[in-house]
């Protein structure tokens, strides 16, 4: 087996820079991913800003406990399922909002 | 409270290309109508706009054009728009459920035009629940209406004309692909030129899109698929292999690359939770994407009132989903009385040309994006393929080698396609793998239709109320 490696520095999760280019996006909002300060733009979806801040494993699923996070982003297969100020919804679908109160989906974590 | 009901002559759900043209055509023939989808505003997922708030990236993209001048004829056309609203509900006759940014809302017709769109497939492999791991369309999301790269270095791989683009769209957007993995040989692609052709733009950007990547140095592994990806400290470590023609894995070198994202697409299947929910007859085709309502040239289906169109009646692509709503417009009008013979034949006849015309690209698309004989049977038996309930190929096997005899068997003995997605992930993987065991797609048939459509709250769906105001009923005589 052959192993075509990327820069481990940028292959790591997490590093910052995915927004692309230049172009404007709404104004500067900041809201909590289970009590951790996350910054945003209006116009981008929680899931989108929480995969920007390096933030990816948004719940445990329910059997196996295993972590889990966005991947159809249009609101079809409730991966990225989270608790928006107590509210169950999927992040790739809501828009961020400053303040918003953000706690990770697994079962069992509600308010 | 119970919301209202308002009445339309015909309701549409759904708000990409097919839905938005059949409004805006029974606008246009004076029929009242309202539009359903739970996005922000209209163009489903091709031409799906850009977010409020952001401001514009240079030059409109040839979609966002197209998408613009769609969203504009609906919105002048005076149909009713119910946007960010989910739809848990469709019920015969026809009633429409829907929970939105106020509270719920009931919506009523004769007529129904299911405009729903695709899902898109990815076939199980280890790893493919890894967060990082996301799908082609995701990625196509991202890239387009989010403007963001799936990560810093990306392993693009499946099939079909989502990879190129989401492959190009990353590099274009600063990012690295480590490389494109191809179910397709180059022969395939090769062989689908004549339909191509019939739309020179889209084989012309196809060919920017390849200069693109090819400039970038990013490899293009061909009858390649994906083997496994595997969390490691520095990333994901996704491993991939050569495939035969029927997606079967070969003996050969395999490859491995560290990334931090991987996007995966097998093909699109067309979403048809609202004809099933009605329970209109359906029908497997496999170059279709899936099991599709029967429906006529104007979409009707065996349920009287109501059609589906787009690719939810079969995957056809973008460009004939908007003839295919306008043709189910007109008709839905003409089968209401309010639109005389005359006029119905000539306008059906026009959109159905240009569907036709539109159609040859988009199947030739679909084509290339067609479940593959082996692709199934490659899963490795321990692998999730119901990522909802956490059930693996081996449960489903078992559950058929136990006595199950159809995918709705197999649901109901291993939670498979029973959890929140309500089968829309996994089913036609776990139809496929039923298949292989009980003679075919048709024996294994299909999830039957359930509501809720899409995961709502009781409160949602109840909306305020006092509790005084809930009716006592009278009791019953002793």
């Amino acid at each position: 087996m052959s192993s075509v490696a990327a820069n481990d520095d940028d292959a790591r999760a997490g590093a910052h820079g995915l927004r692309i280019g230049a172009a404007p996006r709404g104004r500067q909002v900041s809201f909590l991913f289970d009590g951790r300060p996350v910054t945003a733009y209006e116009g981008e979806s929680i899931a989108g800003a929480l995969a920007c801040a390096g933030i990816r494993t948004l719940r445990a699923s329910p059997r196996s406990g295993a972590p889990r996070g966005m991947f159809c982003m249009m609101g079809s297969c409730q991966e990225c399922v989270v608790r928006i100020d107590g509210r169950i919804a999927p992040a790739c679908q809501e828009p961020v909002r400053e303040g918003l109160d953000v706690r990770s989906g697994t079962i069992g974590n509600g308010p | 409270m119970t919301p209202t009901v308002r009445t339309f002559d015909v309701l549409v759900v759904g708000g990409g290309p097919a839905g938005m043209t059949a409004a805006t055509t029974v606008r246009r023939h004076g029929g009242s109508v309202a539009l359903i989808d739970e996005n922000s505003d209209g163009g489903g997922q091709v031409y799906r706009p850009q977010p409020r708030g952001f401001a514009p990236a240079g030059k409109p993209s040839a979609e966002q054009r197209v998408g613009d001048r769609l969203r504009n004829a609906l919105a002048s056309s005076g149909a009713d728009t119910f946007f960010e609203h989910k739809v848990w509900s469709v019920a015969p006759g026809f009633r429409v459920d829907a929970v939105g940014p106020h509270g719920p809302v009931a919506l009523a017709a004769p007529r129904l035009v299911a405009a729903t769109g695709t899902s898109e497939r990815v076939i199980p492999f280890p790893g493919w629940t890894t967060p990082g791991v996301i799908g082609l369309a995701a990625a196509t999301i991202l890239l387009k209406a989010q403007r963001m790269l799936p990560g810093h270095a990306t392993l693009v791989a499946g099939c079909g004309p989502l990879l190129i683009a989401v492959a190009a769209g990353i590099v274009k957007g600063g990012g690295r692909v480590a490389a494109v993995v191809d179910i397709a040989s180059r022969g395939e692609w090769l062989g689908r030129l004549p339909a191509l052709v019939s739309r020179p733009d889209l084989l012309a950007r196809g060919m920017r899109w390849m200069a693109t990547l090819q400039a970038a140095g990013v490899p293009i592994l061909r009858r390649h698929a994906i083997r496994e990806v595997r969390e490691t400290s520095s990333g994901l470590d996704a491993v991939v292999g050569p495939v035969d023609p029927d997606g079967a894995p070969r003996s050969g070198e395999t490859r491995s690359f560290t990334v931090d994202s991987v996007t995966v697409g097998n093909g699109l299947t067309p979403a048809s939770d609202v004809s099933r929910v009605l329970r209109a007859k359906h029908r497997y085709e496999c170059v279709k994407g899936g099991w599709v309502a029967e429906t006529d040239d104007c979409g009707r289906t065996s349920v009287a009132g109501l059609y589906v169109v787009g690719d939810g009646a079969g995957i056809a692509g973008a460009a004939a989903a908007e003839h295919h709503g306008a043709v189910a417009g007109i008709a839905a009008l003409h089968d209401l009385g309010r639109l005389d013979m005359t006029v119905f034949r000539h306008e059906a006849e026009r959109m159905g040309a240009k569907l036709d015309r539109a159609g040859r690209f988009g199947r030739a698309m679909a084509g290339m994006m067609a479940i593959r004989a082996a692709q199934v049977a490659a899963i490795p038996r321990d692998t999730l393929v119901c990522r909802c309930e956490d059930v693996t190929c081996a449960e489903i096997e078992q559950a058929v080698d136990d006595g199950a005899r159809e995918v709705n068997q197999v649901k109901a003995w291993t939670r498979c396609g029973m959890g929140p997605c309500q089968g829309r992930t996994c089913g036609d993987v776990v139809a496929e793998i039923v298949a292989r065991r009980v003679g075919g797609r048709e024996a294994a048939g299909y999830f039957t239709g359930r509501l809720p459509l899409r995961p709502v709250s009781l409160q949602a769906v109840v909306g305020d109320y006092v509790y005084a105001d809930i009716p006592i009923p009278k009791a019953a005589p002793l």
